[in-house]
């Protein structure tokens, strides 16, 4: 496959957002992926949900590490930096690229093979360093590109194209992330856009690590009969527990909610979360009943969707680290060397 | 007849015994009354219980390597006895605790025995457990103070200096080193032949290790992120630089840090790390050893062909694989200079004092801004984790950093066409853009996969070689930017090349064979590649003798393959037993290379004209 332009074209009527750019300003090139494609579902949810939060697309860091999800981030944002890593290892790289700049959006796509598998080491440290970025997790159960091996992540008893079972417990990363202390974490179906946007949109304004695992099926290898990552599976056995609402900081609420049935989630850059239940017994802000909830849902063979849990004072690895509030990469000399003075002091303290 | 500073004692200890602070203490008197020394660390992968051993050597000449045969052991482990009184000089002297009589095994007629019952002085004078176990060491430091002439007040000053803040134990500590003291002065013959004495011949320089100067670079060199794995013998390097970025990298208004630590889960997490900060812009950098190494290699390859500025220290240690943690070897030469898949080249710096390991730390930042390319400084246990003697460090206010070819958003406005691989200037080095410099020129997509000059992903073969093609320009540019070999040339007909600790004990092996008729010309391999006066070198010599410390040849190889280098011209010096390498092991195998080859020896070089004996 090589480089594909895009038509220059843009549609004279689409919508302007807050500073003045479209839609297209935050697209990228056209996807390689196959048609149906559940990832090219996540990355127009991607499109929208920056454009909607009006946040200049080079204001944004992409990483992702080897696989089909992984080569979605050149099919958005097509002004931002991307950075397509090694298998496994996009958290690693998405730590240092935080680290060094503070002040941009990260976002971070990756699939259930380099996450769950090859990568499940990193994927665990990135969340119990809180590394303040977004993590979507395209998951679709298998590998894709090596042509339809089973993932970590598909389900024990789930069919292979050729109706051979999978013989090993699925790794769920939601209840990873949850269980090492991630501030956001949500589950969501690529055929979902109404449930994802928003979603997307909270998870990126989130402080600390936002954790998004995205069911986006493989029409090639694992959306058959069988399958338990299959378009019709999911929408069958989906269930949203809490809906959120993402409202930007000076967006008037239009929803129309009856009293009690909202909760008001007040995020750092002032935009504000309205956390609909949708299932009584449900609790976003109860990490322990969280994981309880979940895994009851996995034995029943339930999907749970929605934002799983939140923590709003969620808190970042630059708050552990005590780092200045100026991105380490823009220091120069004068702020990083000592100079020969502090040397004369350093050498006497070694006679 | 008295000799003055020029002796090897060596401490035979427990590990977790106490003993390194106080051996640390007695190294230290002696560099403070001006004698020059080198130390030796020799310690076993464990927290208590097993052997160890530490080595003092005192050279008024200035000779920092390691000698064989030691002058005095003080044999304060049972467990070795045997293989410690083996390495005594005849003549030589045997500190011992005597309180239960001789040990049979201490037995050896052709050495001194100096017996102090240092269990005995300890027991009446102190009746903490923990305090009799402690004070024993200090015990026989004091006893060796008389033994060797060392002023007893500059003891006592590093004791108060110490413990400066807990007051509390300058006093126990004193009364120990008097224990010691009193009994050698009361009860042995003191001082002994060897003794110390003061000098001038330290100067201004200080004692430091490679791996804390190196972290000094680091800093200095305005390293922003360290990200590493514990993994000995490279463990100290990010301590120290975490330890003194404390102090030199704090806002002073706000008391936030100005860098960043991680310690990563793993090598590869670390070296990840180090990538994704150097892409966004910071310097960065990790230290590790082998094993790390072999861990970090798949990024290495990413590093190189996305062209990302990377800084890795590896402090060698005997491999492979786990080898001998603790024990020192160059064995990384390769693996490093080749690391990873595909066809891959890195630039390496060999640092071989801690005065280097500090300049090369900054030139490792500067030349990896420079070259877009992952630079590693090849240390190893012998100079990162022994204090030694060095140069003051200095940094020259006036030296700017260079960050090499990056993009701002007014040079973008000012460009026309922007291509992240393209060669503008001619030296295969492109141009580089940081995420978030400009709204709409710039942007591209770093990857490990093949792409054209715009960043572009291709699969045809033409843009692969031409960029491939490409990085052979940039690899010819690295070599003129590298830091040159140290060349000492008279013209004699032989040379002898060496890098990083194969230098160390270089004078002192020079010097022997001199007076065995054999010299030699010599190179200090300071950088790979190779600038053109390495090749230069070999070619005007009849052979080089090539000294390394691990089995197969490693620099010689990377010579033969890399400066084109006549394999016949090249002689292997090795050493691999993972104590680093002596001036006399040095001396004997270049003397057994003349005579096995019926070369002659030189007497004598004047106007060009070689007499031979």
């Amino acid at each position: 496959m090589t480089f594909v332009a895009k038509p220059e074209v843009h549609h004279p009527q689409l919508p302007l957002n807050e500073i003045g750019l479209n839609r297209r300003d935050y697209e990228g090139l056209v996807s390689t992926l196959c048609a149906g494609c559940g990832h090219d579902s996540v990355s127009a949810a991607l499109i929208q949900a920056c454009a909607e939060l009006a946040i200049p697309p080079h204001r944004f860091a992409k990483l992702s590490g080897i696989g089909c999800s992984s080569k979605t981030p050149n099919y958005f944002l097509g002004n931002s930096h991307g950075f397509n890593a090694v298998h496994g290892r996009m958290p690693s790289v998405a730590t240092g690229a935080n680290l060094a700049n503070r002040s941009l959006y990260c976002i971070g796509v990756s699939g259930d093979g380099d996450s769950a598998s090859i990568g499940i080491g990193q994927f665990a440290h990135i969340v119990r360093r809180r590394i303040n970025m977004l993590y979507i997790v395209d998951n679709n159960g298998t590998y894709g590109l090596t042509k339809g091996q089973f993932s970590a992540t598909n389900d024990k008893g789930s069919t292979s194209k050729r109706g051979v079972p999978n013989l090993y417990e699925p790794i769920d990363l939601v209840s990873m992330a949850l269980d090492i202390g991630a501030g956001f974490v949500a589950r969501s179906f690529s055929g979902d856009k109404g449930q994802l946007v928003p979603l997307i949109k909270a998870g990126l304004m989130h402080r600390g690590f936002a954790f998004i695992d995205v069911i986006s099926p493989c029409v090639a290898f694992n959306n058959h009969n069988g399958s338990t990552k299959s378009y019709e599976f999911t929408r069958s056995h989906a269930a949203s527990v809490v809906a959120a609402d993402f409202v930007s900081p000076h967006e008037e609420i239009t929803a129309d909610y009856g009293p009690g049935e909202r909760e008001v989630v007040e995020m750092p850059d002032g935009s504000r979360l309205h956390l609909r239940k949708l299932e009584e017994d449900y609790d976003p802000h109860d990490r322990a009943g969280a994981l309880t909830y979940l895994q009851q849902a996995a034995l029943d063979g339930e999907v749970v969707t929605g934002l799983l849990y939140v923590d709003s004072d969620g808190t970042d690895c630059h708050e552990i680290l005590d780092t200045v509030d100026t991105p380490l990469s823009v220091l120069g000399e004068a702020e990083l060397c000592p100079g020969q003075a502090a040397l004369d002091g350093i050498n006497a303290g070694f006679r | 007849m008295t000799t003055y500073n020029d002796f090897v004692i060596r401490f035979a200890n427990v590990n977790g015994s106490g003993s390194a602070s106080a051996n640390g203490m007695f190294a230290k008197a002696l560099f403070r009354m001006g004698v020059p020394i080198s130390t030796h660390n020799i310690f076993p992968s464990n927290i208590e219980g097993l052997p160890t051993w530490f080595e003092v050597r005192a050279s008024g000449r200035g000779y920092h390597g390691r000698r064989q045969g030691v002058d005095l052991m003080v044999a304060m482990n049972a467990e070795t006895f045997e293989e410690d009184v083996a390495v005594i000089v005849p003549g030589g002297y045997l500190l011992h605790d005597n309180s239960g009589g001789l040990d049979p095994r201490l037995d050896r007629p052709d050495v001194n025995h100096i017996g102090v019952p240092i269990a005995k002085l300890v027991v009446s004078e102190y009746t903490d457990p923990r305090q009799r176990k402690l004070f024993k060491n200090i015990v026989y430091v004091g006893a060796l103070a008389a033994l060797l002439n060392i002023d007893f007040d500059v003891i006592t000053g590093m004791v108060s200096t110490q413990y400066r803040g807990k007051d509390e134990l300058i006093g126990p500590n004193i009364r120990a080193l008097e224990i010691g003291r009193d009994y050698a002065r009361d009860y042995l013959e003191c001082p002994l032949p060897i003794q110390a004495r003061r000098s001038d011949a330290v100067g201004d320089r200080i004692m430091i290790d490679g791996n804390e100067a190196g972290a000094l670079g680091a800093i200095y060199a305005g390293a922003t992120i360290c990200a590493w794995y514990p993994i000995t013998p490279s463990t100290s390097m990010a301590e120290a630089f975490e330890k003194h970025a404390a102090r030199l990298r704090v806002d002073k208004d706000t008391g936030q840090h100005k860098f960043a630590v991680i310690q990563a889960e793993d090598e590869m997490a670390a070296i990840g790390i180090v990538i994704g900060a150097a892409w966004n812009g910071a310097r960065a950098f990790t230290a590790t050893s082998g094993p790390g190494l072999s861990l970090m290699s798949e990024f290495l390859g990413l590093a190189y062909f996305a062209e990302i500025p990377a800084v890795l220290f590896d402090i060698q240690r005997v491999g492979p694989s786990t080898g001998m943690p603790t024990r020192t070897q160059q064995g990384d030469v390769l693996a490093a200079a080749y690391a990873s898949h595909g066809d891959t080249r890195h630039p390496l710096l060999f640092p071989s004092t801690p005065g280097e390991s500090f300049e090369f730390a900054a030139t490792a930042f500067d030349l990896a801004d420079r070259l877009q390319t992952p630079i590693i400084v090849l240390s190893d246990l012998e100079l990162g984790m022994n204090e030694n003697l060095s140069d003051p460090l200095t940094w020259d206010d006036e030296r700017r950093y260079d960050r090499g070819k990056v993009l701002s958003r007014e040079d973008l406005d000012s460009i026309g066409d922007f291509g992240r691989y393209m060669d503008v200037d001619g030296d295969g080095i492109g141009y580089r853009t940081l995420p978030g410099t400009h709204p709409t020129k710039g942007a591209f997509f770093t990857r490990g996969t093949s792409r054209d000059a715009y960043a572009r992903y291709t699969e045809a073969a033409e843009p692969y070689t031409a960029n491939m093609d490409r990085l052979l320009v940039k690899w010819q540019t690295a070599r003129t930017l590298m830091p040159a070999p140290e060349i000492g040339r008279r013209r004699h007909r032989v040379g002898i090349a060496y890098y990083g600790t194969t230098a160390v004990p270089m004078a002192e092996a020079l010097h022997d064979l001199a007076q065995d008729g054999v010299r030699l010309d010599t190179m200090r391999i300071r950088a790979f590649p190779f600038p053109d006066a390495v090749a230069d070198f070999i070619d005007a010599h009849d052979f080089v003798f090539v000294v390394e410390q691990n089995r197969d040849g490693q620099m010689r190889t990377l010579l033969v393959n890399e400066a084109g280098a006549d394999p016949a011209k090249l002689v292997s010096v090795l050493s691999y037993g993972g104590l680093s390498i002596t001036a006399d092991t040095i001396r004997e195998r270049i003397l057994k290379h003349f005579d096995e080859n019926n070369l002659a020896r030189l007497t004598e070089v004047s106007g060009g004209q070689a007499r031979r004996t």
